[in-house]
């Protein structure tokens, strides 16, 4: 009852929507846990992401407008509500990091794979952001890709290393 | 109630718990300045300018939500609290377009006038507007918002009162912003136009498309046949933006100036309010007598089709199938009168003035032609027609009265009151009660549909058959009758719905600050003209039916079909999940 017009859809299939049904169940369609759902939802997505067409379906299978799913998608930087990449490369942006050079960290990512910050690769595979402190302060320089957490990374050899896992 | 005494700004005054600071200061003469609170609105509290001093408190409290309490003592003048708001004043401003003299706003605009009264002409303040694109693609309304003070006023319209909810607060810090989800343009959303969020604005953030241009052009076009009709709602809410008390009834001045600025005949929308009485209380009859869907619910209000067409499609079958009476007048200007005065529909000119935002949309509407021209070429706002007066110099309030042309210028009471929420009910009962039992109504007045209840309802008698009848205004009221007639408990033949609350009294279009004391007085004022006139019932509207025997026939007849008609369907914005649930 929120959406809007729209020819067909993009991301969504009949397959992702029954997955979207079954998280929305797990968390019993309540709507003080949307974030989880969302968050939940985003990995399943194509490009981790929650396009429109997906946030008016959570909307109508959890009776919550529109406006409020994006409320909360937008506010949220663990939220994306535009297409990321297959990997995605987080740098954490708290002191402790800046402090031990993420810096560095960020210009070889730069250097190898041609993204800045908010931006992906033209092959839709890596996507670089910086995101709030994942508690990884003990082995920083750290980076996470698609949740799993790399540090010491001081080098670009070391970077490269990690980078090279996903192909 | 519990009486509280407190101590503002060293005057003693005693008001109820439950009153808030700043509600208090206002009982004393003390206007506390403020953006986002709103006197018909849940409390914010996110502007933060209308903070003052409590004493016992170190910090400075808000006095918008703040609750008075026994031998509390305010200050809201120190220089301590004059501050902190021109501070905050100057915040806002370094993230505003300030180029006032561009702006629909001009002079009427809370955050000018709050600048000035700190005398803030210019912020020391690096200006950062950081903005979304601008909105203006559909015909009614434009968001800048490059001038948005994020007051959330327009958020709760939307949400609250309408619950249409596609404007919402989104993102954070220095990207938070108000926008429709995805940022969307308005008419790619379920948008209904209704333009109750322009009306709360306290800036030009969202203001009605202006119109006014193409009107002047219309008007200097000397091929051009230029008529105008004027809404019910408009004559008794155009005198504030003069400032006349509020619910002046100015119907004579405004068809003098409407004269002056030099429209070629004005004529009365009411005289096509009494033709839709007329039209849809046939139609009604035949539903109830022959078994048609029920409940049957009017369509005279464009906010409200919009609303309809969009979330609830499957309904559009209990709408009226009349056009609303601006578009009748639309329709007849360019057939019935233009064989009257031997014009070529190509060359008139039709104008509305209405005090809604979504006529403009309706106006546009690609069924609404008659003769292959659009049937009301332009539609102007309350708002748009006072800064037309204002521009040709004329001093509204010193002109003498005139009167409305024929064969469009009487209108009966029932036409009248359609401006006010219950009013085509009541216009209609008027006529059905006389038409179905062909004896006078026992009172003329159906006062149980009259008055600012969100739902109203009653049951008339009608020859044996129990009438059961509601209003409903606001679309959140909407909302809950259509829930009904979901679930097959609607226990209605006839619901009157208007999209804005108090009806068209309150529409999107009407002078800034219509707070629901102001539309409480239009409504008085409505009932007013209502009882002044010799007529009150739309059936005996004598040239209503000179046109029915010159021109239509009978109602519902094959030329009122074609001209007075329509059909309402679905907007198409929903995504067909239960189709992709099939593949």
């Amino acid at each position: 009852m929120n959406s809007t017009k729209t020819n067909g859809f993009g991301v969504l299939t009949s397959d992702l929507a029954l997955k979207i049904d079954e998280i929305i169940q797990t968390y019993e369609s309540n709507s003080t846990r949307l974030v989880g759902i969302l968050l939940d939802i985003q990995d399943i997505v194509p490009k981790q992401y929650i396009p429109r067409e997906v946030a008016t379906y959570v909307s109508e299978r959890m009776n919550i407008p529109l406006s409020k799913v994006y409320d909360v998608i937008s506010f949220y930087a663990a939220l994306s509500d535009v297409p990321r990449a297959d990997y995605v490369i987080q740098l954490c942006d708290s002191v402790v990091c800046k402090v031990t050079g993420n810096t560095i960290l960020r210009d070889a990512i730069t250097e190898l794979l041609g993204i800045k910050e908010q931006e992906a690769t033209a092959d839709g595979k890596y996507w670089l952001e910086y995101t709030p402190c994942f508690g990884a302060c003990d082995i920083s320089p750290a980076m996470r890709i698609n949740g799993k957490v790399f540090g010491h990374l001081t080098t670009q050899a070391s970077v490269k290393a990690a980078l090279d896992q996903y192909k | 109630m519990k009486n509280i005494k407190i101590k503002i700004d060293n005057i003693d005054l005693v008001v109820p718990e439950g009153t808030t600071i700043l509600e208090a200061a206002k009982k004393i003469n003390i206007n506390i300045p403020h953006l986002c609170y709103h006197p018909d609105q849940a409390i914010k509290a996110n502007c933060r300018l209308c903070v003052v001093e409590v004493a016992g408190s170190k910090k400075l409290t808000p006095s918008c939500s703040s609750y008075v309490f026994e031998g509390m003592e305010v200050q809201t003048n120190t220089k301590k609290v004059r501050d902190m708001q021109k501070g905050i004043l100057e915040l806002i401003l370094a993230n505003h377009d300030q180029d006032c003299l561009k702006c629909l706003r001009n002079g009427n605009c809370e955050l000018q006038a709050l600048c000035q009264r700190f005398n803030i002409s210019k912020t020391n303040l690096e200006d950062t507007v950081d903005a979304l694109p601008l909105d203006d693609t559909n015909p009614c309304l434009v968001r800048d918002s490059a001038k948005c003070v994020k007051c959330n006023r327009c958020v709760d319209a939307c949400q609250k009162v309408q619950e249409v909810h596609v404007l919402t607060h989104s993102h954070r810090s220095i990207h938070y912003n108000i926008t429709p989800a995805y940022e969307m343009p308005l008419e790619e959303t379920f948008c209904v136009f209704c333009g109750q969020c322009a009306a709360v604005c306290p800036v030009g953030a969202i203001v009605e498309k202006d119109d006014t241009a193409k009107v002047w052009d219309a008007i200097y076009d000397t091929g051009k046949h230029v008529i105008v009709q004027t809404a019910p709602a408009v004559r008794v809410a155009l005198g504030d933006a003069f400032n006349l008390p509020k619910g002046s009834i100015v119907t004579g001045k405004m068809v003098a100036a409407l004269r002056r600025l030099g429209f070629d005949q004005i004529f009365d929308t009411n005289f096509t309010a009494d033709l839709t009485i007329l039209e849809e209380g046939n139609e009604l009859i035949k539903r109830v007598t022959e078994g048609g869907t029920l409940p049957m619910i009017t369509s005279c209000s464009p906010g409200w089709i919009n609303f309809i067409e969009g979330r609830y499609d499957h309904l559009l079958d209990h709408l009226s199938s009349c056009k609303s009476p601006q578009q009748m007048f639309g329709a007849l200007s360019k057939s019935y009168y233009a064989e009257k005065t031997g014009i070529d529909p190509k060359n008139i000119y039709t104008v509305s003035i209405m005090p809604c935002t979504a006529k403009k949309f309706e106006a546009k509407r690609p069924e609404m032609v008659t003769n292959g021209v659009q049937e009301v070429d332009a539609v102007l706002t309350t708002r748009e027609l006072a800064r037309m007066i204002q521009s040709a110099g004329i001093d509204f309030t010193g002109l003498e009265e005139d009167q409305f042309d024929n064969p469009f210028g009487i209108g009966t009471g029932a036409g009248q009151i359609f401006g006010a929420t219950g009013g085509v009910m009541e216009a209609a009962l008027r006529t059905a009660y006389e038409v179905i039992t062909g004896k006078g109504l026992p009172s003329l007045n159906f006062t149980e549909v009259r008055g600012l209840e969100g739902i109203k309802e009653s049951t008339v008698h009608i020859d044996g058959l129990d009438l059961k009848v509601a209003v409903a205004h606001g679309l959140g009221n909407a909302k809950v009758l259509l829930k009904q007639i979901d679930k097959g408990e609607s226990p209605y033949h006839f619901i009157e719905v208007m999209a804005c609350p108090g009806g068209c009294i309150g529409g999107g279009g009407q002078p800034i600050k219509s707070t629901m004391d102001v539309k409480q007085k239009r409504i008085d004022a409505i009932y007013h003209i209502d009882e002044d006139l010799p007529l009150m019932k739309s059936h005996k509207n004598p040239d209503v039916m000179r046109l029915y025997d010159e021109y239509l026939g009978e109602p519902r007849g094959h030329k009122s079909h074609e001209l007075l008609h329509t059909h309402y369907h679905s907007r198409g914005m929903k995504y067909n999940f239960s189709e992709l649930m099939k593949q």
